[in-house]
């Protein structure tokens, strides 16, 4: 005999567990959190050892220092450097209520990274079963991202720079955290192999309707020949933002500032 | 994720969790009918996947504390990484007992701040006014912290 079973959608009776509200009130957490945000940049390229992290922090500094209120968000967990990048002493947190204070640079980039968390030289270990991590752990860095986002007295900033880890995952969680997908900024070095990694990034971010400000090509002027960020350019329609030769000025990073729009 | 008791064609309401302390959890559904009960019970990997997600099956009666998630699950926390909270306390502040203080100093310092304003907010919600091993047990099924 074949039993009449309503189904899952069929079931609307209000029940104490809600996690789907839960899920949405996480989701509206966020979105609060970052209605004092003029602006979430992902700061993106799909390969790691392009210099995210230290095109994110120059920026952010010279964010900063032209008198625009910088954040940066480093979600980059396992291997986190953006307290380093921005000269930024790895201290205690504090919490007021519901919030985690960042730490501010002496230049007033406010900043939450893993770094303040983990012990040093320790990696990012959760507990769990230890067999089969890999079928929670992605889940526990979408968790911790979310966190980030929503936990943190980011207070009325005009960009919160996202230093996303090598990769596209962290990106896409990322913009489904967000209420709105976020602007990319893409960063790459000359080489053939890192503008390949780049554009399949890129198509990744316009999947996701996220809006591409423009590329920043690191590196420049040394041993990595090739012209990715032009040809990056002309292949999504947008402006080669900036060219980061190997020792930068503050000029440099207040030329990319400026352009950022 | 939601339980139908087919006889009655009812939903079934969460009645009760448990966390036994080996990573599995157990949570009673009631028929709001015929008042049958089912458990559901979750293997280690099972119960993971839902911690990893933020949420709580049979929900929280207290507000989240930040960054709840990373503190109650990151094994390799700095001691120092948190200062105590800042918030002051008002009005009738429950105690703890020398008990409750011995099994709240061998919680890891990265996540005794947490835990602490957990069983606080817990005890105040409720009227308690002594925090016992007892009441954190309570505590710690009701809202379920696990390997807290």
């Amino acid at each position: 005999m074949s039993l009449n079973i309503r189904t899952y959608r069929d079931l609307t009776e209000p029940d104490r567990s809600g996690l789907v509200d839960q899920i949405v009130a996480q989701r509206r957490r966020v979105a609060d959190r970052l209605a004092t945000v003029g602006r979430v940049v992902a700061v993106l390229s799909g390969k790691g050892g392009v210099g995210k992290s230290f095109v994110t922090a120059g920026l952010a500094r010279a964010l900063a220092r032209s008198g625009r209120a910088a954040g940066v968000l480093d979600a980059d967990f396992n291997g986190p450097t953006a307290p380093q990048l921005l000269h930024l002493p790895v201290a205690s947190c504090t919490s007021h209520g519901d919030v985690i204070e960042p730490l501010v640079s002496a230049e007033g980039v406010r900043c939450f990274s893993m770094a303040f968390l983990v012990e040093d030289g320790r990696p990012l270990a959760f507990r769990g079963p230890e067999t089969e991590s890999f079928v929670w752990r992605g889940a526990l860095e979408a968790a911790a991202l979310r966190e980030f986002l929503a936990d943190v007295a980011w207070g009325a900033l005009d960009e919160l720079l996202v230093d996303l880890p090598p990769g596209v995952q962290r990106f896409q969680e990322l913009t489904e955290l967000l209420p709105a997908p976020p602007t990319v900024l893409a960063v790459t070095i000359p080489t053939v192999e890192s503008r390949d990694a780049v554009r399949r990034a890129l198509r990744a971010a316009m999947d996701q309707k996220a809006t591409l400000l423009g590329v920043v090509e690191n590196m420049v002027g040394g041993p990595f020949a090739g012209s990715a960020a032009d040809e990056l350019a002309a292949e999504f329609a947008v402006p080669v933002l900036a060219r980061i030769p190997w020792h930068p000025t503050p000029d440099t990073w207040a030329a990319l500032a400026g352009r950022l729009g | 994720m939601k339980f139908l008791c087919v006889e009655c064609d009812r939903q079934m309401q969460f009645e009760e969790r448990q966390l036994p302390g080996d990573g599995t959890l157990a949570a009673a559904f009631r028929c709001p009918t015929c008042g049958r009960v089912v458990a559901l019970l979750t293997n280690p990997m099972e119960t993971q996947l839902v911690a990893s997600l933020g949420v709580k099956i049979g929900g929280s009666t207290i507000t989240p504390q930040p960054l709840e998630t990373v503190r109650g699950m990151v094994t390799t926390g700095r001691a120092d990484a948190f200062t105590d909270d800042g918030k002051r306390e008002t009005g009738n502040v429950p105690a703890w007992s020398p008990e409750a203080q011995e099994r709240l100093a061998r919680v890891p310092n990265f996540v005794r701040g947490m835990v602490k304003r957990i069983y606080l907010d817990y005890a105040r919600d409720r009227g308690i006014a002594e925090i016992t091993p007892a009441v954190m047990d309570t505590a710690r099924t009701e809202l379920g912290l696990e390997g807290m």
